[in-house]
C-alpha cells in the first residue's frame, strides 16, 4: 500500500486530528499573546511604568506585531552549527508545549483527551522539555549557549524531583491520575487549604521549572547573553519564546487543577455555580498567573548556587517529609481514598 | 538571631514583604510621560537649540563682538565681521556647528546684548551632519520663530543675573 492509498483512505481521520489541532492551538495561542501582554503590563505597574501602550488599543497588538516582525526576519544559522539539531531543538520545544495542554480539562467533561495518567502524561511531556534546550545549547556551537543549556537542564531536573513529590502527596489524596478526577476530589475542599505547604513548594518549584524569574538563571542577560537562545533568530527564536509562554500557562493551569480546585466554584451555592466551569478555571490561571508576574517584578535573580541549594536542600527534604507525612495521617486516620 | 532568621526565610516573610511593596507600587500613579504626545516642563533655563535675536524694530543685536566665539569651550562658534554702509559693525558671517557645541550656555552668559539665546527647542535632530552646521540665516530664522518664548524666559530669568 502506498502512502497516497493511506492517506487517501483515511483522510477523515486526518482532518479531525487537524482540526482538533487547531482548536487546541488557537486559544493557546491567544493565551500566550495575552500572557505576554500581561506579564509585561504587571511588571511595568510594579515599576511605575505603562507598559505596551501605544499599538492597537490599549498596546493590545504590540504582541502580534512582536510576532509579525519576527516571521518576517531572517533565519540565521550559525556556521559552527549542528544545522539539523538547530533547527529541530525549537520545533521540539514548541510541539511539546503544545502537546501537554491537550489533557487540561476545562470544565466537566471539556477535555480533548480524558486519560487516565493525565498527570503522568504532562510530567512526562514537561521533563521531555529539557531535550529542547540542552539539544539548543549544543547545537548552536558556542559557549553562552552551552552554558545557558547546561544550567536550565540542571535547574529543571533538579526541581522536577520535588515537584514529583508535590504531585504524589496530592495523588495520595486523589487515588487517581486522572486530571478530572483530581480536581472532582476537591469538591468539598481545595487542596491548597490542607496542603499549604505543597501548594508553596509547587509554586516556587513551577518558577523554576519555566525558567522564571527569580530562577531564570539560563537566560540571565548579564552573564550568559539570552541563554540557551543566543544563536537563535526570526522563527526558531518566536517557537522557543512560545514554548517557553505556553509552557508557564501549563504550569499555572496546573497549579489550578492540583490546588485550586480546576474548574470548580469557591462555594457550590447560587450565584457562583451558575457561572460556567471554564470562566472559573480561567480566573484562577488568571490568578496563578498574575502571581507569577508579580514574583518575577519584586524578586532578585538567584546565584547558581543558591538555586541548587534551594532546590535539593530545602525543597527536597520537605517535600519528601510531606509525603511521609500525609501518607501517615491519611493512613493513620483512614482518610486515604478506596482504591479498589 | 541566627535561628529566628531560619524561621524567617522559612515562613518566607522577606517576599510577603516584597509583594506587598509591590502591590502599593502597582496602584501608584504612573511615572511614564508619553514622550511624543507628552512633554515633560521645562525651565525657563533649559538649554536648547541656539537662536540670534532681533530687536522689535527688526534690527539684529548681535553686533560682532566675538565674546561668544572668545569664551566657547569646544570652539564651535565663527564669526566674521565688517562694517555696514550706517557705520555699525555687524556680522557677515555667525556659523555654530552644532555637533561641537556642548550646550554649556557660555556664550549666552558673555553675549553683552542678548543676542545669541539657547531656547527651548530641542528636538532639532537631522538625517545629515550638514544640516547641523547652523549659519547666521538659520539662526535669525530660529530667533524669529521662538522669540516670544525667549524673551519671556529671559525676562523670568533677569531677577536671578
Amino acid at each position: 500500500m502506498s502512502v497516497i492509498t493511506l492517506i487517501t483512505e483515511n483522510i477523515f481521520l486526518i482532518l479531525e486530528i487537524l482540526m482538533w489541532s487547531i482548536v487546541v492551538f488557537v486559544p493557546i495561542l491567544v493565551g500566550v499573546i495575552l500572557a505576554v501582554y500581561g506579564d509585561r503590563k504587571i511588571w511595568a505597574a510594579v515599576q511605575k511604568r505603562k507598559g505596551p501602550n501605544v499599538v492597537g488599543p490599549f498596546g493590545l497588538f504590540q504582541v502580534p506585531a512582536d510576532g509579525l516582525k519576527y516571521i518576517f526576519k531572517e533565519i540565521i544559522i550559525p556556521d559552527g552549527a549542528d544545522k539539523v539539531l538547530f533547527i529541530l531543538a525549537p520545533i521540539l520545544t514548541f510541539s511539546l508545549a503544545i502537546a501537554a495542554w491537550s489533557v487540561i480539562p476545562i470544565q466537566a467533561g471539556v477535555v480533548l483527551s480524558n486519560i487516565n495518567v493525565g498527570i503522568l502524561y504532562i510530567f512526562a511531556i514537561s521533563s521531555l522539555g529539557v531535550y529542547g534546550i540542552l539539544i539548543a545549547g549544543w547545537s548552536s556551537n558556542s559557549k553562552y549557549p552551552f552554558f545557558g543549556a547546561l544550567r536550565s537542564a540542571a535547574q529543571m531536573v533538579s526541581y522536577e524531583v520535588s515537584i514529583g513529590f508535590v504531585i504524589v502527596t496530592v495523588l495520595m489524596c486523589v487515588g487517581s491520575l486522572n486530571l478530572t478526577d483530581i480536581v472532582l476530589a476537591q469538591k468539598n475542599v481545595w487542596f491548597f487549604i490542607p496542603l499549604f505547604p505543597m501548594f508553596i513548594v509547587f509554586f516556587i518549584s513551577a518558577l523554576a521549572e519555566t525558567n522564571r524569574p527569580p530562577f531564570d538563571l539560563p537566560e540571565a542577560e548579564s552573564e550568559l547573553v539570552a541563554g540557551y537562545q543566543t544563536e537563535y533568530s526570526a522563527i526558531p527564536f518566536v517557537l522557543f519564546f512560545f514554548g517557553e509562554y505556553a509552557n508557564i500557562l501549563l504550569m499555572c493551569s496546573l497549579t489550578t487543577i492540583l490546588f485550586l480546585g480546576g474548574w470548580l466554584p469557591p462555594m457550590d451555592i447560587a450565584p457562583f455555580n451558575m457561572v460556567p466551569g471554564f470562566i472559573w478555571f480561567l480566573l484562577k490561571i488568571i490568578l496563578v498567573f498574575y502571581m507569577f508576574a508579580m514574583v518575577k517584578a519584586f524578586v532578585p535573580r538567584y546565584r547558581y548556587d543558591q538555586l541548587m541549594r534551594l532546590g535539593w536542600k530545602v525543597f527536597l527534604p520537605i517535600s519528601l517529609a510531606a509525603v511521609v507525612l500525609t501518607s501517615s495521617i491519611l493512613f493513620f486516620f483512614n482518610l486515604a481514598p478506596n482504591l479498589i | 538571631m541566627k535561628f529566628l532568621n531560619k524561621i524567617k526565610a522559612f515562613f518566607l516573610t522577606d517576599f510577603l514583604g516584597a509583594y506587598v511593596l509591590a502591590q502599593k507600587y502597582f496602584f501608584r500613579k504612573k511615572a511614564t510621560l508619553n514622550y511624543p504626545y507628552e512633554k515633560g516642563k521645562l525651565s525657563p533655563r533649559f538649554r536648547g537649540e541656539h537662536a540670534l535675536r532681533r530687536y522689535p524694530s527688526g534690527e539684529e543685536r548681535c553686533i560682532g563682538c566675538k565674546l561668544c566665539e572668545a569664551v566657547c569651550p569646544a570652539q564651535a562658534i565663527t564669526i566674521e565681521t565688517e562694517p555696514r554702509e550706517d557705520g555699525t559693525r555687524r556680522t557677515t558671517r555667525y556659523d555654530i556647528d552644532m555637533v561641537k557645541c556642548i550646550y554649556c550656555n557660555l556664550c549666552e552668559e558673555s553675549c553683552p546684548v542678548d543676542a545669541i539665546v539657547q531656547g527651548p527647542h530641542f528636538e532639532f535632530s537631522t538625517e545629515t551632519r550638514e544640516e547641523l552646521y547652523y549659519d547666521k540665516e538659520k539662526l535669525l530664522a530660529n530667533g524669529d520663530r521662538w522669540e516670544s518664548v525667549l524673551s519671556a524666559n529671559l525676562e523670568m530669568d533677569s531677577k536671578y543675573k
